[in-house]
């Protein structure tokens, strides 16, 4: 019997998706010539699944100073940030990210997933409570079972529940950490971050915001959804990642939480591993920089966003609740996704086929995420698409919305 | 008596498990929740989260780690009743 015969209940759905067409978990880029635009099986193919939200990937500046990195301090720092892995930018960007969020301290991580990794599991441990929101990302549900903490689920976006939950636990012992995420990543629907503060200070304890795919995305400044909801006094500390906006990798943690330094020596995530390396963070400061002085980046995104969500809501596509720059229509079960995910390839676009277990409510998701790089007519290009295979799969009868 | 609490909680289970998975299902304390009800590791947790507002409780996601069976997942509320 082999290790992996456990997982054989995984064989038969997998097959059954390969044998649609293209495999969802195996895509191969033969090139990507621009932060909208790459080749697929020798098809040029818009990317509208990328998470390159304001489409900095291909940023000359990002680009110079990455080569120019590498060139000077080498391709890669060999070390753990605890010991040889900190070199001059690794400071740098940590003293940036602090000045951009207007906070004490901040610290750099190798990925985002370990960022989230490293803040839980160092801020909560044994005998703490860690309160999560029901739709987290992976990497939050994993920091918990690094953390030992004692775990609790409140219901998506649901600030009452989270009280009741709270009530729950009364006075006993230990440290509380609230966590939530400012856009969640399946169907880009935002916190009630407003609410959860609330509760947090009527209830104790304290919040952490993953800001992942809302840094560079919300807020006059860029600065995620507790700029946007002006609450970022209440939130304690933000986790976010360099892998979206700012079109690297790696993640980082901010804060004003006392004894912030205590962090970088039982963060697990954060010390047995190599630190980034030089290259990644030059751009990723390059990147910050832009974010910060570009504010139009924001404005093209946020209006690709609409038109995006608005041209898919008005053909009759069940869409979220509200317009932002992912944004999932969600299909009547997964053969269809499958289906129609392939289709949209054959037809130029490239987006996420986002199926269960990975998905709210075991939805069948076709996943997109607009970029502030994206023209008006890649937009309307991808819609004109939509709107055919949407015919075509019997999507959209009797279901196109009335528009005034 | 403890049977009794245990049957009454075993009966919560099911239901909670209806409400989450909308479907009926059959259980005994011996039932396998991953097994015999093709639960999978979120759905278990929407269970736990229904079952903690029908008791009113607390039932952190790490305690969940020994439990396999619908009686283990009862005694571990069971217990965690006494101690609240």
């Amino acid at each position: 019997m082999g290790l992996l015969d456990k997982h054989l209940g995984y064989r038969a759905p997998l097959e059954a998706i390969r044998a649609v067409g293209a495999d969802p978990s195996n895509v191969r880029f033969e090139a990507i010539t621009s932060p909208t635009e790459g080749v697929l099986n020798g098809r040029p193919v818009i990317l509208l699944g990328t998470n390159n939200y304001l489409g900095l990937t291909f940023d000359p500046d990002c680009i110079e100073a990455s080569a120019e990195a590498v060139r000077q301090w080498g391709t890669g720092t060999t070390g753990s940030r605890f010991a040889n892995g900190t070199f001059k930018g690794h400071a740098a960007l940590e003293q940036a990210l602090a000045s951009f969020y207007g906070r004490k301290h901040a610290m750099v991580f190798t990925t985002g997933y370990q960022a989230n990794l490293g803040t839980i599991s160092g801020l909560v441990g044994r005998g703490d409570h860690l309160i999560l929101d029901a739709d987290s990302h992976a990497s939050i549900y994993d920091a918990a079972k690094l953390s030992g903490a004692e775990v609790i689920r409140f219901r998506h976006n649901d600030p009452d529940d989270l009280h009741k939950r709270l009530r729950r636990l009364g006075d006993a012992p230990g440290g509380r950490l609230i966590v939530v995420e400012g856009i969640y990543s399946m169907i880009g629907d935002v916190a009630p971050l407003k609410e959860f503060v609330e509760v947090k200070r009527e209830m104790g304890g304290h919040l952490l915001v993953d800001e992942a795919h809302s840094m560079g995305v919300l807020g006059e400044k860029g600065r995620g959804l507790a700029e946007a909801a002006g609450v970022e006094d209440g939130v304690d500390f933000i986790v976010g990642t360099f892998s979206k906006s700012l079109g690297s990798v790696g993640g980082f943690l901010v804060s004003d939480e006392e004894n912030f330094d205590l962090l970088r020596i039982v963060s697990r995530p954060y010390m047995f591993t190599a630190s980034l390396p030089p290259a990644v963070i030059a751009s990723t400061l390059s990147a910050l920089k832009r974010l910060e002085e570009d504010a139009s980046l924001r404005t093209r995104l946020s209006a690709n966003a609409d038109r995006l969500y608005d041209g898919l809501r008005d053909m009759g596509y069940s869409v979220g609740p509200h317009a932002s720059p992912i944004t999932a229509a969600e299909m009547p079960d997964q053969a269809t996704a499958v289906g129609m995910w392939n289709a949209l390839l054959q037809n130029g676009v490239y987006l996420n086929l986002a199926i269960p277990p990975a998905t709210p409510e075991n939805k069948s998701l076709l996943r997109s995420s607009v970029s502030a790089a994206h023209t008006p007519e890649q937009i309307d290009a991808v819609l004109a698409v939509f709107e055919q295979l949407g015919q075509e799969f019997g999507l959209l009868e009797g279901r196109r919305r009335a528009t005034a | 008596m403890v049977e009794l609490a245990t049957d009454l909680t075993v009966r919560e289970v099911a239901k909670a498990a209806e409400t989450v998975l909308q479907r009926p299902v059959n259980v005994t304390p011996d039932t396998d929740i991953a097994r015999d009800l093709a639960v999978d590791s979120l759905a278990l947790m929407n269970i736990v989260m229904e079952l903690e507002d029908r008791f009113d409780l607390s039932i952190p996601l790490d305690r969940l780690a020994t439990v396999q069976t619908v009686g283990d997942l009862s005694e571990l509320i069971n217990t965690l009743r006494t101690k609240a």
